[in-house]
């Protein structure tokens, strides 16, 4: 589904990508790991498409098509989701006219009807319950006086609405409680399918005791270092990230996994 | 960042969409102004001598004035005597005594605009005195509303139908020395709408102008008188349009509002004047003069306007607080794009005891749009207990665009309240691309974001005149942020 081959990347003249290759085929969940500064979430938000990166070599093949080639909105639309580390306020912009904006705008490019009022409202409703949320949030400007933990579930909830084939999460469980934890993995874990899959940015193991990776890699200054199984997660939590990085930076060509 | 930048350029520079001509014959009169200008005007209208009189010295006192400068915009200086005073569709001579007399082409230019006075009318329940240049051509549900006791006519059959309410009421909240637009206006002012509700009266439909500018060279200036008596509610509406010219036209109007004990007046503008090209030639200068008077104890004077045209506006609604009780709201939303200036606000006078007003004003600047706020508060000694918030936000796409804010208040009753708070923010680039990691176009998103914006003000705006005006700020603004 996803090719990403020999990727790099810069930063206002700073590389930051330095060659990723990766594969990630339907039905499959790879997290991708590191510390702070290692690239991860540089990843995930050129593969949705923002501006403000330059591509400097590589290609990223998604469904066939050349991915950095298409705009943002077509990228979402195509069935790529990136749930934000940092999701903004909308001030004035109600989360359900966002939602019903959004899931139309998909819906359109697939040539499918429009959905109409009754049916969109009672479709939101099943997943706000779903998600342990307030029905009166659909109603609140988006993600506007949110704490933390409501803005990640409203991502995840935007996330079950729109039904992606690409997941890209960033860092979602950052700023979690454990139960606010809990409600997140849940709604990724309904959207695990066959046809669908999932990259996970993630600092810390601990969202992976709740969505276990089929794949986990290690990032570090903008390569892979190493990839492995769930274990290699567990590996990451019992010695740290120094366990792996402390040689690369004597040797950086080393080590790349795939 | 630079193609973001590019999607709002080209969301901005979407083409005016009421840019049409209608062909019409016309009655004319030569280009000038003087004295006999103003008579022949009058003598057009078949005006009684008193208000010929009212014209005539409202032109004297208007040559011994000058333009305002103060105001934050900048145009050549008009040559007045470069202008036409007076245009009417020359079928219209006699004045259509109902629909049917109206020329079908004018009745084609309101469906073009999205107005066939029939189905709206009927439909939404809107009554519609339409202003084609200077002359009202048809009002509708005129029938409906007598019934109840309302006058609803064009300014010139008011003048000949119900000269004692004219007398009485006109210029007295807008003096014709007011200003050098409202002088201007009063002297040559070729129609417009009135409209009296009487005491206890609650008016049962929206009532509505439409203004449009068609012919060249002309100026329009209408004038607009609503008196709202003890207890009587109405909900008054006004749009406009013009073809697009490449010569500037002169819209000075004057709106006068008067609201007795207990009366409730609420006026919505959607202002979408022809606003000039993207190098800015061409365009509405539109000088208005709008005020409305609480002359009772409990009376409410609500203005909310969403000016997205003209080249150029200069306009402060404001609303004199004389009865105790009385409240005054100003709701707006005003948007500068490619070369156009705005200096616009309201004036908030309180005079009575435990008078209460409210402003919120939401400027959106984009292109090398110009925009300041300018707002006074003044609460006199008389104004015990006297509140007021203002609430003033601004919201920058791109980064040539430019606005300002120039609030004035002055206080001389201790016991008042008065509330200032401002904010200028721009559509930031996580925003923008997190609406469309969502699938939405970079129109879509700028449009919704704005309208999210706008919110404050929209809710305001009578439903149809809300989903028109998001649909206008979404066509207004195709392309900016930084």
């Amino acid at each position: 589904m996803l090719h990403i081959k020999d990727l790099t990347a810069e930063v206002d003249g700073k590389p930051i990508l330095k060659g990723i290759n990766l594969t990630v085929n339907a039905g499959e969940i790879h997290a991708v790991m590191g510390p702070n500064g290692s690239g991860k979430s540089t990843l995930a938000s050129i593969l949705a498409g923002r501006d403000g990166y330059e591509i400097t070599g590589g290609s990223v093949m998604y469904q066939g098509k050349d991915l950095l080639d298409m705009p943002a909105e077509d990228r979402a639309r195509d069935g790529v989701f990136l749930a934000f580390q940092y999701p903004v306020e909308i001030p004035g912009v109600s989360n359900i006219y966002l939602l019903k904006a959004a899931v139309n705008a998909r819906r359109r490019h697939r040539g499918m009807q429009e959905l109409d009022a009754m049916d969109f409202l009672s479709l939101v409703k099943e997943k706000v319950r779903f998600m342990e949320m307030d029905e009166k949030m659909l109603y609140r400007a988006v993600n506007e006086g949110f704490s933390g933990g409501e803005k990640k579930r409203n991502e995840i909830l935007q996330m079950i609405m729109l039904e992606p084939t690409l997941a890209l999460l960033d860092e979602t469980d950052s700023g979690l409680d454990i139960d606010a934890l809990k409600v997140v993995s849940k709604g990724v874990n309904s959207l695990r399918s066959p046809e669908r899959a999932m990259i996970l940015v993630t600092h810390y193991q601990r969202l992976l005791d709740y969505i276990t990776p089929d794949y986990v890699h290690v990032l570090s200054a903008g390569r892979i270092i190493k990839s492995g199984g769930p274990e290699l997660a567990l590996e990451l939590e019992r010695q740290g990230y120094a366990w792996l990085t402390g040689d690369q930076k004597d040797a950086p060509s080393k080590g790349v996994a795939q | 960042m630079s193609q973001s930048q590019s999607t709002i350029d080209e969301i901005i520079s979407k083409d005016y969409e009421h840019g049409f001509e209608t062909l019409l014959e016309m009655d004319v009169i030569p280009r000038g102004l003087s004295e006999d200008v103003v008579r022949l005007i009058s003598a057009k209208k078949n005006e009684p001598q008193w208000l010929l009189e009212w014209r005539l010295a409202a032109y004297r006192h208007w040559l011994t004035m000058t333009p305002p400068e103060w105001a934050n915009v900048h145009y050549p200086a008009i040559d007045y005597q470069d202008m036409i005073y007076y245009a009417a569709p020359k079928s219209q001579k006699d004045g259509p005594k109902s629909l049917d007399e109206v020329d079908p082409e004018l009745l084609k230019t309101y469906e073009k605009l999205g107005i066939p006075l029939h189905e709206r009318a009927i439909l939404a329940g809107v009554a519609v005195d339409a202003v084609f240049d200077s002359v009202s051509v048809a009002t509708t549900f005129k029938d409906k509303l007598s019934e109840v006791g309302i006058v609803f006519c064009s300014f010139s059959e008011a003048v000949h139908t119900h000269p004692e309410l004219i007398k009485q009421y006109l210029g007295s909240v807008v003096p014709v020395g007011d200003n050098f637009y409202a002088a201007l206006n009063s002297a040559v002012f070729s129609d417009g709408s009135f409209c009296y509700i009487p005491p206890g009266v609650r008016c049962p439909m929206e009532l509505s102008t439409y203004f449009r500018i068609n012919a060249k060279n002309t100026g329009q200036f209408e004038r607009t008188l609503i008196v709202a008596d003890a207890g009587a509610y109405v909900s008054y509406l006004e749009g406009c349009t013009a073809p697009m010219r490449d010569e500037n036209q002169l819209h000075a109007a004057v709106v006068e509002l008067v609201a007795m004990e207990k009366a409730q007046i609420k006026y919505s503008t959607v202002q979408n004047w022809y606003p000039g090209d993207k190098e800015g030639k061409g365009g509405i200068y539109n000088f208005v003069t709008k005020r409305g008077d609480c002359r009772g104890d409990y009376a409410k004077i609500s203005w909310t306007q969403v000016e997205t045209g003209s080249a150029i506006t200069w306009k402060y609604p404001s609303v004199v607080l004389k009865g105790d009780h009385s409240v005054g709201e100003f709701y707006s939303v005003a948007l500068t794009n490619h070369r156009q200036q705005a200096d616009t606000g309201t004036k908030m006078i309180h005079i009575g005891r435990n008078t209460k007003s409210t402003v919120v004003s939401k400027g959106i600047s984009a292109g090398f749009g110009q925009q300041s706020y300018r707002g006074l508060v003044r609460v006199a000694k008389s104004a015990v207990g006297a509140r007021n918030y203002t609430q003033c936000d601004s919201l920058l796409l791109g980064d040539k665009c430019q606005a300002h804010t120039f609030p004035y208040i002055e206080v001389k009753q201790p016991s008042a309240t008065v509330e200032h708070e401002a904010s200028t923010s721009r559509i930031s680039e996580d925003q923008l691309f997190f609406c469309r990691q969502r699938g939405l176009s970079p129109e879509d998103a700028v449009s919704m974001i704005v309208n999210g914006f706008c919110k404050e003000v929209f809710k305001e705006l009578p439903m149809e005149f809300a989903v028109e005006a998001q649909k206008l700020l979404g066509v207004s603004l195709e392309g900016s942020v930084g």
